[in-house]
């Protein structure tokens, strides 16, 4: 009987431990999402004041921020595109094809992901200096490429490793050129995995700081524009637009769960 | 299409070379302009011309192996702890989550959907005097009457556990998910209790998530400067803190190339020790 319920203790000992683990995990984004709608005192929105729309009326009303947010987003756009492209090609040419060089190219994919930010930043700056290439938008963006190539690469792989070969090879069969039947076979299979790659590339180069801050030059991307005025004090409407990201991401992630559960449940 | 048709052992070739040529001309060739720069000498008033000053290492190792061996220690606190956290939660996703693991996953990775910064900034908040944090350990005892959280040594490994958690759970989650619950059920058919089936199969198959874990959590802690400024004070600069303000503040580009060599030789020297004496037959089975 004790043994039974030692069980049961060790068995709910975890599950609460899950619980206060989870509460850990989601208690800064409930404190930013809170401070939000704080309608702070003096500069400083560090303390709770009172609750108010203001901030999200007003969400436009400093200076800076919202271009700060779409340049971020332009940058976006257009690095996770350019990574995602790259590293899809890699990431065929290493699943698909057996050549020289294969362990090289998988240290150097390998590389960037393993070396702090703060030295790929400082190299990259390095680069420009001595080359005299004035650092700007152009700079922030092959940065933001680089280091999201790796990541692709990751995530295109993963998908290809468990893809059945025979599909391709039956369109083969079927007198399907390679290129044929690349785009109506290949494709289509990995296009899910490319679109993760894409997501996930465009949610690194938005966050993405400390490579930004060796290479941006005069522009002012959002987490640059944070860390400008959190050193006088950052207004309530970074609260906004950061909770406005948290909801749109959270938002893309269900829908990817459901997607996937719907496809197991498909595939059973 | 026909030219390629004949030379097959071409295509794999084609396809890596855009993405390797970015690869090399912005990760590699930059990387060698920082030796360059770091074997430098001069002054940002007269310029800075190269003539081998190894001296620059030396300096950067004397002036600030203080700053370097407090980024190792921050790291590594925030990766055990990191590593003692999520341990037990993607135990039970992995083996009790049921059909809500991928839900349950999410949670792990919400951090992440909020800016860096601003969740850096929240635990500002949630840590700073008047924080309800402060409030409750001065009530039950653990900090003094005027102790403080913010700008102290905790604040800094706190906001690193935090903001690096993520990259330590996902690994580890991958490991004990692949584990096969047969495995479980044979261990415990041959009478052994739940303990030493965890110590004796789950624990060892987990070692490679435990690895990867590590490496991604740590790294990116030991070169980590945000934190610190944020959450810190001058007295809990990282090496981070060093190299940033030498390369854009102070604009000695020498001394904070050379320092950020020794950052990553430090953190090689602190990985090849780690897996050999987790034992890497073991991690690659």
């Amino acid at each position: 009987m004790s043994s039974h319920i030692t069980a049961a203790v060790r068995h709910h000992a975890l599950t609460a431990y899950a619980l206060v683990a989870f509460g850990y995990l989601l208690l800064p984004i409930a404190v930013v999402i809170a401070f939000s709608f704080n309608d702070p005192v003096g500069r400083f929105n560090y303390t709770w004041q009172g609750f108010t729309l203001d901030n999200w009326r007003n969400w436009d009303a400093v200076p800076g921020l919202s271009e700060s947010m779409i340049l971020s987003l332009q940058i976006a756009a257009l690095a996770s595109v350019v990574a995602t492209v790259l590293g899809t090609l890699i990431a065929l040419a290493l699943v698909r094809y057996g050549f020289r060089g294969r362990s090289a190219t998988n240290l150097l994919v390998f590389l960037p992901m393993s070396t702090p930010e703060i030295v790929l930043g400082a190299s990259l700056l390095a680069l420009f200096l001595q080359l005299r290439i004035a650092t700007g938008f152009v700079t922030i963006v092959i940065a933001h490429v680089m280091f999201i190539i790796s990541y692709a690469v990751v995530t295109v792989k993963a998908r290809l490793v468990g893809f059945d070969r025979h599909l391709e090879e039956a369109a083969a069969d079927l007198g399907a050129d390679e290129w044929t039947t690349f785009r109506k076979v290949t494709l289509p299979l990995i296009a899910p995995a490319i679109l993760s790659a894409l997501l996930l590339g465009f949610a690194l180069s938005v966050d993405d700081f400390v490579i930004t801050y060796f290479v941006s030059g005069a522009e002012t991307t959002f987490p640059l524009f944070v860390w400008g005025s959190a050193r006088v004090g950052a207004p309530p409407q970074v609260n906004v637009l950061g909770t406005a990201i948290f909801v749109l991401a959270l938002a893309a992630a269900l829908l990817n769960v459901v997607l996937q559960n719907r496809r197991a449940k498909g595939a059973q | 299409m026909g030219y390629l048709h004949r030379h097959r052992g071409l295509v794999p070739y084609l396809l890596l070379a855009p993405g390797l040529a970015w690869l090399a001309v912005f990760f590699i060739v930059p990387l060698g302009f920082l030796a360059y720069q770091s074997l430098q000498s001069g002054s940002f008033d007269f310029g800075y011309a190269f003539d081998w000053s190894f001296g620059n290492y030396w300096e950067a190792i004397d002036r600030y192996h203080e700053h370097l061996l407090r980024s190792l220690i921050y790291a590594g606190l925030a990766t055990v702890i990191a590593l003692a956290v999520s341990y037990p939660l993607v135990y039970w996703i992995a083996f009790r989550g049921g059909r809500w693991k991928n839900l349950f996953l999410l949670v792990i990775i919400a951090p992440f959907f909020v800016t860096y910064l601003i969740r850096t900034l929240a635990w500002q908040s949630i840590l700073s005097d008047s924080g309800f944090v402060l409030d409750a350990l001065r009530t039950v005892g653990i900090v003094e009457a005027g102790g403080r959280l913010l700008a102290t040594p905790v604040a800094v490994v706190a906001g690193l556990t935090y903001n690096f958690l993520p990259f330590m759970a996902l690994p580890l989650y991958v490991a004990l998910e692949q584990i096969d619950a047969r495995l479980l059920e044979a261990a415990q058919d041959l009478y052994a209790s739940k303990v030493a089936a965890f110590l004796r199969v789950t624990l060892p198959l987990s070692l490679p998530g435990v690895f990867a874990g590590t490496l991604l959590t740590f790294i990116p802690a030991a070169g980590d400067f945000i934190n610190a400024q944020l959450l810190g004070t001058p007295r809990e600069h990282m090496i981070g803190n060093v190299i940033q303000s030498k390369f854009l503040e102070l604009i000695d580009y020498p001394a904070a190339a050379a320092l950020s060599f020794v950052l990553m030789a430090a953190i090689v020297a602190l990985v090849a020790v780690y897996a050999r004496s987790l034992g890497t037959e073991k991690l690659t089975g």
